[in-house]
């Protein structure tokens, strides 16, 4: 049976077919859809991990145990996972391991666009790329098998447009599923320097092995058609590339470490000019250049952003055009030019009709918003009213920074809001007293705990405001290990916040409901003076994950003055004609911060 | 539908492009169409402007849509339709929810929503539909019917038997809305041909 998905419903799919019976992640955007739909898989244990180096030791833990496993997260997330992930690369494995790193091209929901795919010739691991969701699913086999013949974790590397597009997949029975017997192997397991030097050798040979298997493999595959050019790529940009020349000659590279050297050799000298088309960094061209081909790449591709069809059809158009020219000059390759310029001149043909395009119209922009009621809302209208330095972190809060709130001064990771802001008062005094820290609750026990012990432990004063609305709210509602549930459905015990940061040295702790601006303003001033390390809980759950009760706000008297529009939020808007404040009843959630900032008494409960 | 298409719906988050996009390829595969479907998540839906991508044809390589080749574009917001013109072909169809929707620059007064989007459309654009899709549905009982509402006009303008479109709705619509989902269709069907 054929169906529809998602590459990171095809790699989920793929999990469950190909007997995976571990899965562990960290959410974020593009992966977290790969464990939320293993989750639907009973046979599958599967669970959030407060970040990717837990997730990452979850899964070798269990591929040591016998088990096949199955490890997710965002490009960002493997640099958390780095350090297990290196050694993982010396241990091997019993159980078949698999990382999937989901890289964001264009930086659709991240805060940068590294390329990953530079990780497995770092950690010496094999890699392989699919181009659509059947190769993502296929691939979860082959990359478990490739696992436990080589005895080395894999990394499957996608991309936004392979993790969110869908396409056809063909559904087969799962195989059965097994824990290989657990045998003590310390030579092999513990990485002590004596074990890791015997490892090291290993790998150098296991390195030799992959790149002998991945010349023989299908999984990199020529598809020889007109010599006149021909395209080495991988990934989502081999669709770009076969829709922009369907007569094109091209090396499909689905393993791309350790990449195919003869194959490649052999392509090469079949095709008269050799392109590599792939999205970010020069990663295969480089590879190639090394092996003292000649190859175009970079020199018309950018190094940055996503590819599309049209770009890469236009580049290599015009690089051919002067290709023909340069030929036509030296005459020696006559025909070969002749035949360029026919494909430059058939390609550009087919896209002749575009001379009446729709110019397109100036809107306004629409970026995401805080929600209406969003809890986060009244605490940065504060944090702005005081004018203080706002130390960011990576969540919803992050929207913080946009107008008109305008209340964050940095974002760099998961985490670095605590820490960073422990380095900004050491390093600037007249910092002091007037900083604070905002990171969510999920973001907190990511990675916050270790730089608010770092606070107390080096004298630090920041205040560190945890904003605790009880789920990973930006990506999509996932639960973590302060909400009391797993993501296989079962309760757990919830962490207990003040408990923690108490137990971490902070004297310290108040409790605030976010919606209460006044309380909130007071507290924060109160702490931000304080002249030890203190820690405010913003305590209220996501406007998106609660049922609303309370009645949309009414107008009346309004004095025009837009103290309520400050608040940016969606349900509220100025009339320019009757020079008044409107609430749209359909969006307001009556969460009333915008009557507590109202200085007129002009916004009200409906039933007040 | 004998050859393959490129239809885009874009909207606002919350909006149910989704939905929209899961019965459109569901047509498409019964009918023995390739289809690829794509979308951006992440902050949808925080209120952002959302894009559905839906390509059609007897093989699919690239999953996205660019500038100038959706033969359809259907709009779930008055100002999202006037963002997403250009990507239609010359001669494409235009279906446009008539629904305003301010994003937060117009809210706060830093931007200023459109006057005239229809009027400019309609200068750039030759095959345009307008459609009061949320005041239908509203008057079926339910707003959040207007996607479906639209995915009518949608049909109605496409060459493909209704009874695939009828099974596809059965196919994708949980039971208990399946009804209004139906009412909510034939509307839209019924639009273009009763006004």
């Amino acid at each position: 049976m054929k169906t529809l998905l998602t590459g990171n419903e095809a790699i989920a799919r793929g999990a469950y077919e190909y007997g995976v019976t571990v899965a562990a992640a960290y959410p974020g955007t593009p992966s977290t859809e790969i464990l939320e739909n293993i989750a639907k898989y009973p046979e599958i244990y599967s669970q959030w991990s407060p970040n990717e180096k837990v997730a990452m030791e979850v899964g070798i833990g269990a591929s040591i145990a016998g088990a096949r496993s199955l490890v997710a997260m965002k490009h960002v997330g493997v640099n958390v996972a780095a350090d297990p992930l290196f050694t993982a690369a010396y241990t091997g494995v019993r159980g078949g391991l698999i990382l999937v790193s989901a890289d964001d091209p264009g930086m659709h929901s991240s805060q940068n666009e590294q390329d990953n795919r530079f990780y497995a010739p770092f950690a010496k691991i094999p890699m392989l790329e699919p181009s659509d969701s059947q190769e993502a699913k296929d691939m979860v086999k082959t990359a478990l098998e490739i696992s436990e013949n080589f005895d080395t974790p894999v990394l499957l590397r996608i991309t936004t447009r392979i993790a969110h597009s869908q396409s056809l997949v063909e559904l087969t029975e799962p195989q059965e599923r097994s824990v290989k017997p657990y045998k003590k192997d310390a030579k092999k397991y513990v990485m002590i320097p004596a074990h890791g030097r015997t490892r090291r050798v290993f790998i150098e040979e296991r390195d030799k092995q992959l790149a002998a298997y991945s010349e023989s493999s299908d999984l990199n595959r020529i598809e020889m058609a007109d010599p006149s050019f021909g395209v080495i790529t991988s990934g989502i940009a081999y669709q770009y590339v076969r829709e922009a020349f369907p007569q094109a000659s091209i090396l499909r590279i689905g393993m791309t470490h350790p990449i195919p050297a003869k194959k490649i050799l052999d392509f090469a000298a079949s095709v008269d000019v050799l392109f590599v088309v792939e999205e970010l960094e020069p990663y295969l061209e480089n590879q190639i250049k090394a092996l003292g081909v000649s190859v175009i790449g970079k020199d018309i591709l950018p190094p940055y952003g996503e590819l599309s069809v049209s770009l890469v059809k236009a580049k290599i158009l015009a690089a051919l055009g002067a290709n023909v020219e340069t030929a036509e000059e030296g005459t020696s390759e006559g025909t070969t030019a002749g035949e360029a310029t026919g494909i430059a001149e058939s390609a550009a043909a087919s896209d002749c009709d575009c001379g009446d395009a729709i110019k397109p119209f100036e809107a306004p922009v629409r970026p995401p918003v805080m929600c209406p009621g969003c809890p986060h809302r009244g605490l940065f209208y504060v944090l702005k009213d005081l004018r203080l330095v706002v130390s960011g972190d990576i969540g919803c809060y992050t929207l913080g920074t946009m107008p008109p709130l305008e209340a964050m001064d940095t974002c760099v990771c998961m985490g670095a809001s605590v820490s960073g802001a422990l380095g900004m008062e050491k390093a600037n005094p007249a910092l002091k007293g007037r900083l604070v820290a905002v990171i969510g609750d999920s973001t907190f026990l990511h990675s916050g705990i270790t730089g608010l012990m770092d606070i107390v432990y080096n004298g630090g004063t920041s205040t560190v405001i945890i904003l605790d609305n009880s789920i990973t709210a930006m990506t999509g509602h996932q639960h973590n290990p302060s909400t009391g549930q797993t993501l296989m459905g079962q309760e757990a015990p919830a962490v207990d916040m003040v408990a923690l940061v108490k137990a971490l040295g902070v004297k310290r702790v108040v409790e605030v409901d976010p919606l209460d601006v006044d309380k909130v303003k007071q507290v924060v001033k109160a702490e931000v003076a304080a002249e030890e390390p203190s820690v405010i809980i913003t305590r209220r759950p996501c406007a998106l994950i609660v049922k609303n009760t309370e009645k949309p706000l009414q107008v009346e008297g309004c004095k025009g003055c837009k103290a309520c529009i400050r608040l940016g939020c969606p349900a509220l808007s100025f009339d320019r004609a009757t020079r008044k404040a409107v609430v749209n009843s359909a969006l307001c959630t009556g969460c009333g911060v915008c009557a507590r900032v109202c200085m007129f008494d002009a916004l009200r409960k409906g039933d007040e | 539908m004998k050859q393959g298409m490129n239809i885009l719906l874009v909207g606002v988050g919350g909006q149910g492009t989704i939905l929209a996009s899961k019965i459109l390829s569901h047509v498409a595969l019964a009918q023995g169409f390739d289809v690829k479907m794509s979308e951006i998540h992440g902050m949808a839906q925080r209120g952002g402007s959302v894009v559905t991508q839906v390509r059609i044809a007897e093989k699919v390589y690239g999953p996205i849509i660019e500038p100038g080749e959706a033969d359809v574009l259907v709009a779930f917001e008055k100002l999202e339709a006037y963002r997403w013109a250009h990507m239609l072909k010359p001669g494409g169809t235009l279906i446009i929810n008539d629904q305003k929707i301010e994003p937060l620059p117009v809210l706060i007064g830093t931007a200023t929503y459109p006057e005239t989007i229809f009027d400019d459309i309609q200068q750039r654009v030759e095959k345009v539909t307008i459609v009061p899709a949320l005041e239908i549905a509203t008057g079926l009982g339910n707003a959040k019917a207007s996607n479906v509402v639209l995915m009518g006009v949608l049909a109605a303008s496409m060459d493909i038997p209704r009874q695939c479109w009828d099974e596809a709705l059965e196919a994708k619509v949980p039971a208990r809305f399946l009804e209004l989902n139906q009412k909510a269709f034939q509307a839209g069907y019924d639009y273009i041909s009763c006004s």
